[in-house]
């Protein structure tokens, strides 16, 4: 019995507007990466769904490299968050606003 | 296959859910790789296979150890005594918007009428048909995103160092 | 050779090329030689075109050369091109002929200058836009020309710039020009607006078929008359005249006395079409010219200064000849501003030479008894002087006398016995400066009458030639005997005579009465200079006393200087500083910074928006995105 694609959507899009919410609500900023990397995934269920559909190789390909992205940017994302918390002692975003005016 | 995509599907919901509303962010990890290895589930499910591994493997494994040695390594303030969320404004917004968000993705898939699928041809997305088509049309890409991860590695090594010289 | 016209003024313009880039770090003497051989050449080409121009059956007298189209816009064109034909000759070989010799003059005089080059630069600027303006075929060329001179004026006037009076007197004379131009300005562009053209031969064709009188035509010639008044130093503008003495004496001959204030004559001349065709302008014209002439004529009287003597004999001598445009004898404008070009740069390079004989002194009443000292210059500047008074057989009598014949049978009587008592006064107050400058006892200071000499060659040649002028000059236009006026044969197919009056045809034996009249006048006034300055010298002192009102009137110029100061130069300098403190000040400024402190007190608000959070804009963005798939997806 074969799944339909829209199945894979509607998790797809489920997952995503949980990452959304999260990204947008929390304070903590490790959680918000986290969120993130949710989010890719909910991109990347879509993608595995429409290639299951068509019977293309190709939705899988970019999965790949949307992977090797979010490795990349976890990496740094990461390196960034501790050298913000070595200047300013906090993992809150709501206390990092210099940026503000 | 469907009662086991459903059982997939809810555990990865729940286990998101709790990724966003655990108070301490190592919960929240731990929580987020329950979640992986659900969609790792669902991907089998969807032939494929290799996708699968590495999500396991690099998603699972790699990034949210690496996670994992972060949170551990700033030794956060007892996450008791601070606030989860943003104030009110913030929170009632986000998931207003987050809920529009939904709506419209539901609405803009409604447009979309598709015949139903057809059952896969064996092989589909195992190792070798990606390996051969990695190396071949999308060989450029592929190299490319070596050189973004060495970038990524070398800027992270940079910035997580702990005085520049 | 016609067709190498365009080089007559080009030569100057290199010269002023050549002086003006690297005129610096030239020695004087070749930067001197660039500037007079400049202008020398450009001499030699009018006279060779003025040769082959005599060629012509006088009917073909006029030849327009087209350098190239200048302006092309709509149906409005402006060439570059030049007009020859006698008027304009006339005035090229005057403007040429008499610029070379105060070049060489210059050469001499100036030569302990600093900025030498400086000076051959302007001055060759000038030559080269004064022979523009005499050569042009249309008005806006003419105009080029026009203000061309104009800046050269200012220029050279204000030439010893570290000197506050020279650099105030500049001013003047540009700011009191303006006027003017603004004048002559909006004739052109009334000009265009009537006929559709600007060339002087088109318009004046098209004007031929106005009547006598329109409306139109008159306005167009005051306009123009307004800027000769400017250009020409006339009542009510000649104030910056007198002041432009400023500069050096050279440029005082060249430009205030032989050609630049001339231009309003030659303009009105060359217009001649237009004004014969406009009694008002006419009697607009005569009547100031001559209240101009006997009115600067009495402030020449008690001026002390000897170039400003002359100026003020400028000023009434070119009435003289708007008196003689006035009445329609444009013939005879023309011919005493050539003479007045002779004698009149005559005197006032003898007054430079005077100058440099007496180290810059300029005040008569410290000269006196120079003859012997100067036999030259002396000899030279008395002849001059007779030629300006209109003793026959010197030029100026040949020209006044035309002048005082036709204001008496083609204006009114009351013309002539204005220009009469000018006259008499002319001969006065010149003889005057003859008497106080050259005769009497020496009130030389002791330091400087040790040095008095005569000037070196240089300076002496150019002022025999122009004596020699000044005494034959007069010889071409040869009154009472049939087909001797060659002057006036010659220029007659370039003036359209009045049209309106029917021509007098004076008997000779009235003309010869008028004559011998004017002759008695202008001895008059020599034999009373002389009763006062040199029979009685303790005469003008007691006259003095005597009318101390009068006297003071005039020794103040009648104060006109003074009183434009209060009605025209206070007024506006108030204006503009209530413009300033509170239009500008307040209102503008107001405007400005009211803008910007809207702005300012907007973003203050705004900047709220920038709060600092991460989320903020991650709620923006996303909002961002929602709307434009919105928008894609339910298009």
């Amino acid at each position: 019995m074969v799944v339909p694609v829209s199945y894979y959507l509607a998790l797809s899009i489920a997952l995503f507007a949980l990452g959304v919410i999260g990204v947008l609500i929390r304070r903590n900023v490790l959680v918000i990466l986290m969120c993130i990397e949710m989010m890719l995934n909910a991109v990347n269920l879509a993608f595995i769904g429409f290639a299951d559909y068509f019977k293309a190789v190709d939705g899988q390909m970019f999965v790949f490299f949307v992977m090797t992205v979010a490795a990349a940017e976890v990496a740094v994302g990461l390196a960034l968050i501790v050298a913000i918390f070595r200047n300013r002692a906090t993992v809150y975003v709501d206390e990092l606003n210099i940026l503000k005016w | 296959m469907q009662i086991i995509f459903f059982i997939l599907a809810g555990v990865a919901l729940v286990s998101g859910g709790l990724v966003v509303f655990q108070r301490h962010p190592l919960r929240s990890a731990l929580w987020l790789i329950v979640n992986f290895f659900a969609v790792a589930g669902i991907y089998l499910l969807a032939h494929a296979e290799f996708i699968a591994a590495i999500q396991v493997i690099v998603y699972a494994g790699a990034i949210m150890v690496l996670f994992l040695f972060v949170i551990m390594l700033l030794n956060l303030r007892e996450p008791e005594a601070e606030a989860r969320f943003m104030h009110l404004g913030q929170k009632v917004g986000g998931i207003i918007l987050a809920g529009f968000t939904v709506l419209l993705l539901i609405y803009g898939v409604l447009q979309v009428v598709l015949p139903p699928g057809k059952a896969a041809p064996p092989g589909l997305g195992n190792t070798e048909s990606i390996a051969r088509l990695l190396f071949t049309d999308y060989l450029l890409p592929f190299e490319v995103t070596s050189v973004l991860l060495l970038v990524a590695i070398v800027g992270a090594v940079v910035l997580a160092k702990s005085k520049l010289k | 050779m016609m067709d190498y016209v365009w080089l007559i003024p080009l030569f100057p313009f290199v010269g002023f090329l050549i002086n003006g880039l690297v005129g610096k770090s030239l020695p004087k003497n070749v930067v001197g030689t660039i500037g007079s051989v400049a202008v020398g050449l450009s001499f030699l080409v009018t006279v060779c075109i003025f040769f082959q121009f005599l060629k012509l059956p006088p009917g073909a007298r006029a030849v327009e050369k087209v350098v190239f189209t200048w302006i092309a816009s709509g149906t409005f064109q402006a060439q570059a091109a030049f007009l020859i034909d006698p008027l304009s000759l006339i005035m090229l070989l005057i403007v040429s002929g008499v610029s070379t010799l105060i070049h060489i003059y210059s050469v001499s005089y100036m030569h302990e200058e600093e900025g030498f080059y400086r000076f051959f630069t302007y001055l060759n600027l000038f030559v080269c836009m004064m022979l523009i303006l005499v050569s042009a075929n249309n008005f806006l060329l003419m105009f080029v020309g026009w203000e061309g001179v104009g800046l050269c004026s200012y220029l050279l006037i204000g030439y010893y710039y570290e000197k506050q009076s020279a650099s105030d007197a500049g001013k003047k004379a540009f700011v009191v020009n303006r006027i003017g131009d603004f004048g002559f300005l909006l004739g052109i562009f009334l000009i265009f607006w009537t006929f559709g053209s600007i060339n002087f031969r088109e318009v004046f064709a098209l004007a031929a078929k106005y009547p006598v009188g329109a409306g139109i035509i008159t306005a167009i010639t005051l306009c123009l008359f307004l800027g000769a008044t400017g250009k020409s130093a006339q009542l009510p503008l000649y104030t910056w005249l007198p002041d432009a003495m400023e500069g050096p004496t050279p440029v005082s001959a060249l430009i205030h006395a032989a050609t630049m204030v001339t231009a309003g004559v030659y303009m009105v001349a060359r217009c001649s079409a237009l004004y014969s065709l406009a009694p008002i302008s006419l009697t607009v014209v005569a009547t100031v010219g001559a209240l101009t002439a006997i009115f600067a004529a009495t402030i020449g009287m008690a001026q002390f200064d000897i170039k400003r003597v002359l100026a003020y004999s400028t000023v009434s001598q070119l009435g003289y000849m708007f008196l003689a445009c006035g009445v329609g004898a444009y013939v005879s404008g023309i011919f005493h501003l050539m003479t007045h070009a002779f004698f009149k740069a005559l005197l006032f390079l003898g007054s430079g030479s005077v100058m440099h004989g007496l180290s810059g002194e300029l005040d008569m009443r410290k000269m006196g008894d120079l003859k012997k000292h100067m036999p030259i210059t002396y000899w030279t500047f008395l002849l001059a002087t007779l030629a300006i008074a209109g003793i026959f057989p010197f030029a100026g009598f040949f020209s006044k006398d035309e002048i005082l014949l036709h204001s008496l049978v083609d204006g009114k009587a009351i013309y002539w016995g204005i220009a009469t008592a000018a006259a008499f006064i002319t001969a006065f107050y010149m003889f005057r400066a003859v008497f106080m400058t050259f005769h009497g006892e020496s009130r030389v200071d002791h330091h400087v009458a040790h040095h008095i000499h005569e000037s070196p060659p240089l300076m002496t040649v150019p002022l025999m030639i122009l004596a020699g002028l000044s005494v034959v000059g007069g010889f071409v236009g040869i009154p009472l005997i049939e087909g001797a006026n060659v002057f006036r044969d010659f220029l007659a197919p370039a003036i359209t005579p009045v049209a309106f009056r029917a021509a007098a045809h004076p008997t000779a034996t009235f003309e010869l009465g008028m004559m011998l009249f004017s002759m008695t006048v202008a001895g008059l006034g020599i034999y009373t200079a002389y009763k006062m300055y040199i029979l009685f010298p303790d005469l003008p002192t007691q006259i003095t006393e005597k009318f101390r009102t009068i006297y003071d009137l005039v020794y103040h110029k009648y104060y006109v200087d003074e009183v434009y100061d209060t009605v025209v130069v206070e007024p506006i300098k108030e204006g503009s500083n209530l413009l300033w403190t509170v239009v500008d000040a307040k209102g503008v400024d107001g405007v400005v910074n009211g803008s910007a402190g809207i702005i300012a007190y907007l973003s203050a608000h705004l900047r709220k928006l920038e709060t600092g959070f991460v989320q903020n804009y991650a709620f923006a963005i996303l909002l961002g995105v929602v709307v434009i798939t919105g928008y894609l997806i339910g298009r």
